[in-house]
């Protein structure tokens, strides 16, 4: 491999592994302040993308789709946490698997009543469409950069608002002693509302911005959900820090895979399994810590 | 006693009501039947891993699925497999390949327990989808069903269909005999002491792995009895039958009808079927083809069911009748 | 205590830390068969972490556990648990909606060489059901095997806790509190039954309750900060001063 497609298949992985932690950021953040496991957390990410389309061919911009994009997941969010999740609070992480699954099923009907069960196209915005020569004939598209630097601007905003602002103490303290914020008089119920409408939002805006690179499918939710899994099975649960190195290594390690020749004893393993590179990886980290690199032993 | 007494009347009854069916039913009904009980084995052996051992198996379809491809690949093309080695054959398929994801995921825990069973299952989905192994996306038909012929004998034949029916019937009360007989044994009360108090059982001297290890193959091989008998009756095999969507079904199933109790599992399979039917005969409304989208109301369900009936209809039958729980059998 | 046999367990060194703080620093004890060691000392002092070094519950930091002549460091509950050592908890730790007789007989078919047997019912085993029955008496709740350990009282249930630990028939047994919740009959009854024991078993006690140490512990040990203090007969332990100074002038604060 010369050094110019290695540099494109770093900067691939790196980008998928930087939006991977988007949206898995989202769900670990969810499980690990509130406790609730999200398993349609996948689908906010498929909503984001139709949204994106929709609201592009719509309002004629994909600029100002983007924040109505925003504002519609986040109100989705608060109505949902509203109307259903927080009856799951006290319930077993079974039901909450089960009552999200069966939101999963109403989305997608809703979805394809909407839209229908065709894949979409939606072009990259002009004002980043193009791309940087690498050499002769390879070029960098400026749009894949541009998805890797938001994502690392939105995961430094996440840092800083968990770090240094009261509202990240009190989600902080909330994750650790429910019942004790509750009794400083502190809304606990509103900073889960908001934690929860935040990370959804964070799985559709990934979707969103993913849209013109990735397509516009039906099935696009459950399959970034099961890799998300694999993220924080690897990171560990509730770690920030866990989903960032895990979602990176799966990037690079599924990218890689998919480009990498590799035959041992006759057997062709690379790229004809690369499908499997990130399921190993997870059962290589499930001999070696089952609680994930950054995970807490439950 | 009295209530052990009524219970096994009712059951006994209710497998002869099973058995006399075939004689004043059609053709259509008889083959819904057929697909409740091999439901009904499946949400069992499910069961015995959510409702009694505690373990919660999102990918718990893909030892369902795995029985019904080792038939698939066995059967040569245009030619039956024998019944008598393709049977034991798929089971032992499905327990190798429970023993083989067991291995790896019983070392976790609740959510993570969860999401890695979901995780290997649909690596394996993808496998049998995405590749040229087993047909890929479309599956594998199977051209001849098995024979079940041991020397000149040919005990039944499943290109009947009442045939498959008591297969079918006679499979499910077998299963159920048998995880009653196991939960009543030793080995049965150790995996239930694991689920209420796992930390106290170590420290009593119980290697917990190894049983949790233990039920997760033995639940997988009767799953896999299930995807057995599903192939015969559809007579093709496809990805679907690996998929979270089977899985959690199956789990709605044992919830709908009240897990840790066998029964209950086997009754929500017939409500889960029935209400499918249900929602896929649905009509057109307002230009939106209803039947089309049932899934939309099956998800609208699980949301309802899971608020309001976490106990499943046993629970509600408890309620009425106000009774203590048996804690053994 | 004239004979000085062999520990069939002790610890050199024992210690374990929680990120900064030394939970157990440097602890090297012994207990021998026949006799009570009773630990003692303020809340913090390490005592269940000292138990829980030993069950197996916790994995040391650093230092050495050996029971007879096996070095056991390290080794999962369950393994030490077959190899004899029986251990009760001080937070009540049974199976709640089981009966009692159905949590000492899960205990004792813990004895089998494998419980992976499926098809003879586990209550037709006789002998297991003999000892269950056994650890009920022994404890004096023999007439409530029956009910759900949910449904009992606290101090009966703190005898499901200690009943549950001799059904599993242990060499060494380590008890945390045992009578922690116990009325003054419960506690005399346990006293009594600690004292029959001790004629054919190693106790490791860590308690309260001093009126019930001194009136079975062989041996004292006192832990202060994680670490040992002083370790002796009651007598010499009673006279020593740092003692005096550091824990049994508070002792009256002890009885809550």
């Amino acid at each position: 491999m010369d050094i110019h497609t290695f540099l494109i298949q770093l900067l691939n992985g790196v980008q998928y592994g930087l939006l991977l932690f988007l949206v898995s950021s989202g769900l670990t953040l969810v499980f690990g302040i509130m406790g609730i496991i999200n398993v349609a957390h996948g689908s906010f990410y498929m909503i984001g993308a139709y949204l994106a389309w929709s609201l592009t061919g719509q309002l004629g911009s994909f600029w100002i789709a983007l924040p109505a994009g925003i504002a519609l997941s986040a109100a989705i969010g608060l109505a949902l946490e509203a109307l259903l999740i927080n009856k799951l609070y006290s319930r077993d992480h079974l039901y909450q698997v089960l009552l999200t699954y069966g939101l999963i099923l109403v989305f997608e009907e809703t979805r394809s009543i909407l839209w229908g069960d065709d894949v979409r196209g939606l072009p990259i915005p002009e004002a980043i469409s193009g791309s940087f020569p690498l050499s002769d004939t390879l070029s960098y598209p400026y749009y894949r950069l541009w998805i890797s630097a938001v994502c690392l601007v939105v995961a430094g905003l996440m840092v800083w608002v968990i770090r240094k602002t009261r509202l990240g103490m009190i989600i902080r303290a909330g994750a650790t002693n429910r019942e004790m914020v509750q009794s400083l008089g502190l809304n606990i119920q509103l900073v889960y509302r908001v934690v929860f409408a935040a990370g959804i939002t964070l799985a559709a805006f990934a979707g969103m911005i993913a849209a013109p690179v990735s397509a516009v499918f039906p099935g696009m939710g459950n399959q970034v959900l099961i890799v998300c899994f694999v993220v924080i099975v690897i990171g560990g649960l509730g770690s920030v820090k866990g989903a960032m190195v895990a979602s990176l290594l799966i990037g690079l390690v599924d990218t890689f895979g998919k480009v990498v020749h590799l035959e041992i004893a006759g057997l062709k393993l690379l790229p004809e399994l690369s499908s499997m590179t990130v399921y190993l990886l997870m059962a290589v980290v499930l001999l070696w810590r089952p609680e994930g690199i950054f995970g807490r032993r439950l | 006693m009295m209530a052990n007494r009524v219970r096994l009347a009712v059951l006994v009854a209710g497998v002869a009501a099973l058995a006399l069916l075939p004689f004043f039913a059609e053709k259509f009904t008889m083959q819904m039947i057929t697909k409740i009980m091999i439901m009904a084995i499946l949400a069992m052996s499910l069961d015995l891993l959510l409702g009694y051992t505690g373990l919660v198996s999102f990918g718990h379809a893909a030892f369902y699925g795995a029985a019904g491809y080792a038939l698939a690949l066995v059967t040569p093309h245009d030619q039956a497999a024998n019944f008598w080695t393709s049977f034991p054959l798929a089971i032992a398929a499905s327990a190798l390949l429970a023993l083989a994801i067991g291995f790896f995921v019983v070392r976790t825990r609740g959510v993570y327990f969860i999401m890695v069973t979901l995780a290997f299952a649909q690596m394996l989905f993808f496998v049998f989808h995405d590749t040229r192994i087993a047909g890929g996306s479309d599956g594998i038909y199977i051209d001849v069903r098995p024979v079940a012929r041991i020397g000149g004998w040919q005990p039944f034949n499943l290109d009947n269909f009442a045939h498959v029916y008591y297969l079918a019937l006679g499979l499910m009360v077998l299963v159920y005999v048998f995880l009653r007989v196991v939960l009543r044994s030793p080995f049965g009360h150790a995996i239930v002491g694991i689920r209420v108090n796992e930390h106290r059982m170590q420290s009593l001297g119980y290697p917990t792995f190894r049983y949790k290890l233990a039920c997760f193959v033995i639940a997988g091989a009767i799953a896999g009895i299930a995807g057995y008998l599903s192939a015969i009756q559809f007579g093709a095999v496809n990805p679907e039958m690996m998929g979270w969507h089977l899985s959690a079904a199956v789990m709605m199933m044992v919830i709908l009808g009240g897990m840790g109790t066998l029964v209950g599992p086997a009754i929500g399979a017939a409500i889960w079927m029935l209400l499918e039917l249900s929602f896929q005969g649905l009509p057109q409304a307002g230009g939106v083809d209803l039947g089309k989208h049932w899934q939309l109301f099956m998800g609208a369900f699980i949301v309802l069911a899971t608020l309001f009936l976490p106990n499943g209809l046993i629970g509600i039958v408890k309620l009425l009748h106000r009774g203590k729980e048996g804690a053994d059998d | 205590m004239t004979e000085t046999a062999a520990p069939v367990l002790r610890t050199r060194g024992l210690a374990r830390h929680f990120g900064g703080l030394a939970a157990v620093k440097d602890v090297s004890i012994e207990c021998r068969m026949r006799e009570v060691h009773a630990v003692i000392g303020p809340n913090g002092a390490g005592k269940t972490t000292l138990i829980n070094l030993l069950s197996g519950d916790l994995r040391p930091s650093a230092g050495s556990v050996i029971l007879g002549d096996e070095d056991i460091t390290g080794l999962e509950p369950h393994r030490i648990s077959k190899l004899g050592v029986g251990r009760s908890y001080q937070k009540t730790n049974v199976f709640l909606p089981f009966t009692a007789f159905e949590n000492c007989r899960l205990a004792a078919q813990s004895r089998l060489k494998s419980s992976m047997r499926f098809f003879r019912p586990a209550l037709s085993d006789q002998d297991l059901n003999a000892v269950a029955e056994q650890a009920l008496i022994a404890v004096g709740l023999d007439s409530k095997g029956g009910l759900a350990v949910a449904a009992l009282s606290h101090g009966e249930q703190r005898q499901v806790e200690i009943a549950m630990t001799l059904a599993t028939n242990p060499r060494v047994l380590l008890l945390d509190e045992p009578l922690a919740g116990m009325g003054a009959e419960e506690s005399a009854r346990i006293v009594e039954l600690l004292k029959k024991l001790a004629s054919d078993h190693a106790i490791l006690l860590v308690e309260h309750d001093m009126d019930a140490v001194f009136a079975v512990a062989d041996v004292l040990t006192v832990m202060v900060n994680g670490m040992v203090l002083e370790s002796g007969t009651p007598e010499q332990v009673r006279s020593s001063r740092a003692v005096q100074e550091a824990y049994l002038g508070t002792e009256e604060l002890l009885h809550e």
